[in-house]
């Protein structure tokens, strides 16, 4: 399988560990063999984004997102090349994303929301099934 | 302005547990030599040791020096080590510290007992400590019921019962178990004695309590969207599920 995503300055990655598990940045300049510099500005409004950091490339998910700049760019022309690719709106709509999201809000369901889902699913299924009607005899078993 | 003076320190705190200024030189800066002293005298209250009581019979003498405080008519050999006393009181006198997170009219999940992974509503702690509760009946079959609150799961739902009445008289002794004789009697012989077999009835004044109590929160509870069906399922884990990564 030929790779596709690359570590490079203004590849976008996701911190998948720590204290901004979950937040995307971009890498701006490689230290050695396994840091990065990177930083991200925040995705959604009242979310903080990464502080500039070193992190190791262990805890970084590449993406398939990529912006144009110079490697140790400021914060602003970062920010200026992040919001031209729309790199926000990419990821918040990307299923990556919102899968994440999910597993975020399932964790936080409380004791009666999980009853009122487990509910929910039932009539669902019960529709469904009244939609797909009777099951039709198995011919192979008769 | 003198009144934001008053009250104040006139040390400082250095760094923890440290002050700028010792005991000697607070005193001077509180200029306590000034200060008069006004203490009344205490009066010395000395303990009665004998009472004058009056005795019966001709040749008793009509009256005798009675001690107030008998001597013991027993002395161990060895000294027993006395507990030190807690400031706090008796055990009985100290409720366990509710959990901040069991408030009235909280949903909680019953760990133990015949009624496991019941959800029930929490209407108040009693005196001993324990958490009065109801299913209400008619959804889950819990009576008012003391519970422990160690076996308990406290749900962040809750319900308003600010205006619900709970009656006075549920206290701890209106709950306390009642012993009965519930040994099988199986020899004629024993029915001289009268003894028969007991088994738990339940008696009028609690059902008059159980319908009081659940008559106000019922109609608290129908208000809240699928309230009144999480009240009637039990709890219980599927594979998958950890209760330490679960909210409640």
């Amino acid at each position: 399988m030929v790779f596709e995503r690359y570590v490079e300055v203004g590849r976008v990655a996701l911190v998948s560990c720590g204290p901004y598990k979950g937040k995307v940045c971009a890498i701006i300049d490689v230290i050695d063999q396994n840091r990065a510099l990177v930083e991200g500005p925040s995705t959604k409004q009242g979310e903080e984004g990464v502080p500039r950091q070193a992190i190791r490339f262990k805890l970084l998910q590449l993406l398939p997102y990529k912006i144009k700049i110079a490697h140790t760019t400021r914060s602003k022309a970062l920010k200026s090349a992040w919001d031209k690719e729309s790199i926000s709106t990419k990821w918040t709509t990307s299923i990556v994303c919102q899968k994440l999201d999910a597993r975020k809000r399932r964790q936080l369901l409380t004791d009666f929301d999980r009853f009122k889902l487990m509910k929910t699913k039932q009539r669902r299924q019960r529709l469904i099934r009244l939609c797909m009607g009777p099951k039709p005899k198995d011919k192979a078993n008769k | 302005m003198a009144d934001e003076k008053v009250g104040r320190s006139r040390n400082k705190v250095l760094t923890k547990g440290v002050m700028r200024y010792g005991r000697a030189q607070m005193s001077r800066r509180r200029a306590v030599h000034k200060r008069k002293k006004t203490t009344t005298p205490r009066v010395e209250k000395k303990p009665v040791e004998f009472v004058e009581k009056q005795v019966n019979g001709e040749k008793n003498g009509g009256k005798r020096l009675v001690p107030v405080k008998r001597k013991p008519r027993f002395y161990p050999t060895e000294d027993r080590p006395k507990r030190l006393p807690n400031r706090k009181g008796p055990r009985k006198d100290r409720a366990a510290k509710l959990r901040t997170s069991i408030t009235p009219g909280t949903v909680l999940i019953l760990l133990a007992g015949h009624n496991k992974g019941k959800r029930v509503v929490f209407l108040k702690q009693l005196v001993s400590g324990l958490l009065l509760v109801t299913g209400p009946y008619r959804y889950n079959r819990v009576p008012l019921r003391r519970v422990d609150q160690t076996y308990v799961i406290a749900t962040s739902t809750k319900i308003d019962i600010t205006k619900v009445e709970i009656p006075e008289h549920l206290t701890d002794k209106f709950f306390k178990k009642v012993k009965l004789n519930k040994r099988n009697v199986k020899k004629k012989s024993d029915e001289i004695f009268g003894a028969q077999k007991e088994s738990y009835v339940v008696n009028d004044e609690r059902k008059e309590a159980q319908q009081k109590v659940d008559g106000q929160i019922l109609t608290i509870i129908e208000s809240i969207p699928s309230l009144k069906q999480y009240l009637r399922c039990r709890f219980s884990l599927d594979s998958k599920q950890y209760p330490h990564l679960m909210k409640f």
